[in-house]
């Protein structure tokens, strides 16, 4: 018998609780330019390296640097950085109204605005994202119309889904947004089969799959991994690491694993981790992982390194588990802000066009609050008829939904 | 038309569908080069290639969620849960994605996916090859859920279902796939090319889901079931010499409510048979439609004939199996009362 010490479990812990300074000395930056951009045909196995490390384009000056830079022309930036500016201003409206009681439920992108609106201006029309819940800059960036948001988020007599789903979660095959499910991961597969759907019909359309990193522990994160390394799929894995899932740390479901994007490398997936606050790095990885999905040549699953500013939901309190100044600590920045130091530096943008985009911005939000709210909120005004319960369970409605719709009087 | 067995009809089901529309897709585990471990897509992969007929990942979860996907594609996906106890990593996906994509979109999405199954015991399963999970899909609403009980129906249902608008459990009593069952499990098994169901056109022929049809016409009392079951309940209808109506349910969800209701207003008297456990069984949900509407005209209380409330055991199988003994002692019971 071997004589040793009982045992223990190991139950991982962040590095700081309230009250503690916070320290994200354990996220090892890269230096902007520094990771290679290798040939998008290159084997998996060739690039591990970049599951590990973290590709990034803006240096501390506002400069884009190194070989992912220069995927995109000045009027592209300034599009960009007007989407991440209206989803920022879209999201303290809707904060608000929620806080109004115009709504039940509000989730904010607050810190995280790149990754998805940087993501949607490197896919095409007819391509299909499986969304979670905080990718909404995928509808801005592809010109959404905010007041549609609102009519859903105010389920309202105007929302296109009849009130029949939680506030924010979209739907628009249009704009190649899916229906959002509420549980986690289940999309992650969906994803994989719509490409799969597309490859057998030797179709050009490529889908994208999104999870947050503590729902890479659901067991369909695995099976989509699998299906999508097995069949090769046109799919860009997209895990958003927001180093928070509600009030668990990003290293419960990380487990020993050294990243996120390391799990695509057991399935021979090329994997790569990007800087999700610097909007130049994420549309190229994306750009990168799509033109790979195109050419046929498989699944690319991408990491973004970001941190959530704001609340989990509107349900949520992130001063009781995290401290209140963590976000000012993050060290890679805020992606409105940096977005904007770079477009100065290259004297494409000033502080007071950029102060004036606010207001317009602005305007623009509370033009379209305007709008919907002539249409209802959640407690007040227009809402969805009753008969819309009964509506849409099948295509055509059965007797026994007949017969409970005629009981309730409609 | 020809002569087939229960795969074999399921098999043309899925030929005649393939032939016939592009965009149905056929996978599953074991399902492609193999062609099923009971050989129902035998040929299908020779006949359309592998990107139309392939075989997955032991993955139930990833075979319905990429089958979704598919579906949301603009595919028609029919895809196999080699047995039915199986399907519960897949459980989500079905009820609360499948079943909802339509309802939540608002019709900006559908999932017109076929989860086929081979269901219920008979063949010395044990725990894990025997189970009747019927119940857990027709608790959710937007799944419709089918369970022939014969070739000839197994191929006209199996290819509405295909080309049916939405998700449908397509759940197929493996004891039915070489010939009709009555229950006698020490009796030598008819094959079904000596039964009138067994002759099976071999082109296109769809029968409506929502439709019972009524097996044996009878007054004195009603026998709803479905599957195997509706073979047992004929067993035991002549064993007894009653003069039973044998209903055969064919889908459970949505039911053909008209034609219990119809039945039971003429008899007075019903025995509702399944294999599954008994205790919240589909069984439930029809006692409750029959005493709902046809309250008045009943003369004795409804009585459920299933399995017993435990799992499925392997050496006392046919304990366990609700045989015509059973049933025919049920029907006992509601004709003295």
């Amino acid at each position: 018998m071997v004589d040793s010490a009982r045992l223990s479990l190991h139950v991982p812990e962040p590095a700081v609780r309230p009250g503690g300074q916070p320290d994200f000395s354990n996220v090892k930056i890269a230096k902007a330019g520094s990771v290679p951009r290798p040939e998008v045909d290159v084997a998996s196995e060739d690039i591990r390296d970049l599951a590990y490390s973290i590709i990034r384009v803006l240096n501390r000056e506002g400069e884009a640097v190194g070989p992912w830079a220069g995927s995109l022309a000045d009027e592209e930036l300034l599009t960009g950085l007007r989407n991440m500016m209206k989803l920022r201003a879209f999201d303290a409206r809707m904060l608000m109204a929620q806080r109004q009681g115009k709504t039940s439920f509000y989730m904010q992108h607050l810190g995280e605005e790149a990754v998805s609106c940087a993501f949607r201006k490197a896919l095409e029309k007819g391509d299909m994202n499986f969304p979670t819940y905080r990718q909404a800059g995928l509808l801005i960036a592809d010109d959404y119309p905010m007041v549609e948001m609102m009519n859903q988020i105010y389920s309202n007599e105007s929302d296109p889904l009849r009130g029949r789903q939680l506030p924010i979660m979209y739907s628009s095959k249009e704009h190649g947004f899916f229906t959002i499910s509420g549980n986690l991961a289940t999309q992650y597969v969906q994803a994989v089969g719509w490409a799969m759907a597309s490859a057998i019909k030797n179709d050009s359309r490529i889908a994208a799959a999104w999870i947050g990193d503590g729902s890479t522990a659901e067991s369909d994160f695995h099976s989509a991994l699998v299906f999508a390394s097995t069949y090769k799929a046109p799919v860009i894995l997209n895990i958003v690491n927001n180093q928070w899932a509600i009030s668990t740390f990003q290293g419960i479901a990380r487990g020993g694993s050294g990243t996120f994007a390391a799990r695509g490398l057991g399935f021979g997936i090329p994997a790569l981790r990007v800087d999700g606050n610097d909007y130049l790095a994420v549309h190229a990885v994306a750009h990168w992982a799509a033109e790979r999905a195109r050419r046929n040549l498989g699944p690319t699953l991408i990491e973004y390194v970001t941190y959530r500013v704001g609340a989990h939901s509107t349900s949520d309190d992130p001063s009781a588990y995290r401290p209140k100044t963590e976000s000012e600590a993050w060290p890679l920045g805020d992606p409105v802000l940096r977005l904007k130091k770079h477009l100065i530096v290259k004297g494409a943008w000033s502080e007071e066009r950029h102060v004036q985009a606010e207001a317009e911005i602005m305007d623009e939000v509370i033009e379209a609050q305007r709008q919907a709210e002539a249409h209802g909120t959640l407690h007040a005004g227009g809402r969805p008829s009753v008969r819309d319960i009964f509506e849409g369970v099948y295509a055509e409605m059965p007797p026994h939904i007949r017969r409970q719709r005629q009981k309730a009087g409609y | 038309m020809a002569r087939m067995t229960m795969i074999e009809a399921v098999r043309s089901a899925m030929d005649v569908s393939m032939a016939r529309d592009h965009n149905v897709v056929v996978f599953g585990e074991d399902v492609g080069y193999f062609g099923g471990v009971f050989r129902s897509t035998q040929g299908l992969q020779a006949k359309y290639g592998r990107t139309r007929c392939f075989d997955t990942p032991i993955s139930e979860s990833g075979i319905v969620g990429t089958a979704i996907g598919m579906a949301a594609y603009g595919l028609k996906p029919c895809v196999e849960i080699q047995f039915a106890d199986y399907m519960y990593p897949a459980y989500d996906q079905l009820t609360q994605e499948a079943a909802r994509i339509r309802y939540r979109s608002n019709g900006d999405f559908t999932c017109p996916i076929v989860v086929r199954m081979p269901t219920g015991g008979g063949i010395f399963g044990g725990q894990t090859h025997s189970q009747s999970p019927e119940a857990l899909f027709t608790h959710v609403c937007g799944l419709k859920v089918i369970v022939p009980s014969n070739p000839y129906d197994a191929k006209g249902l199996l290819i509405a279902a295909i080309e049916d608008p939405d998700p449908v459990m397509f759940l197929e009593p493996k004891r039915l796939y070489n010939g009709p069952f009555d229950g006698h499990h020490e009796r030598p098994v008819t094959p079904w090319s000596k039964h009138d169901l067994g002759e099976v056109p071999d082109g296109h022929y769809t029968i409506p889901i929502g439709k019972a049809e009524v097996r044996r016409a009878g007054s004195a009392v009603t026998v709803v079931a479905y599957g195997t079951m509706v073979h047992v309940a004929l067993a035991a209808a002549e064993d007894a010499g009653i003069d039973a109506e044998v209903i055969d349910l064919r889908s459970l969800l949505p039911l053909d409510l008209d034609t219990i209701v119809k039945s039971v207003s003429k008899t007075g008297r019903c025995v509702v048979v399944h294999e599954a456990t008994l205790t919240s069984g589909f069984g439930a949900e029809v006692v409750a439609l029959v005493q709902e509407h046809c309250f008045y005209h009943l003369e004795a209380p409804v009585v459920r004939v299933a399995g017993w409330d435990t799992p499925y055991p392997h050496a006392q199988e046919w304990d366990y199996f609700p045989g015509p003994g059973r049933v025919g002692r049920a029907l006992a019971e509601v004709m003295e009362a």
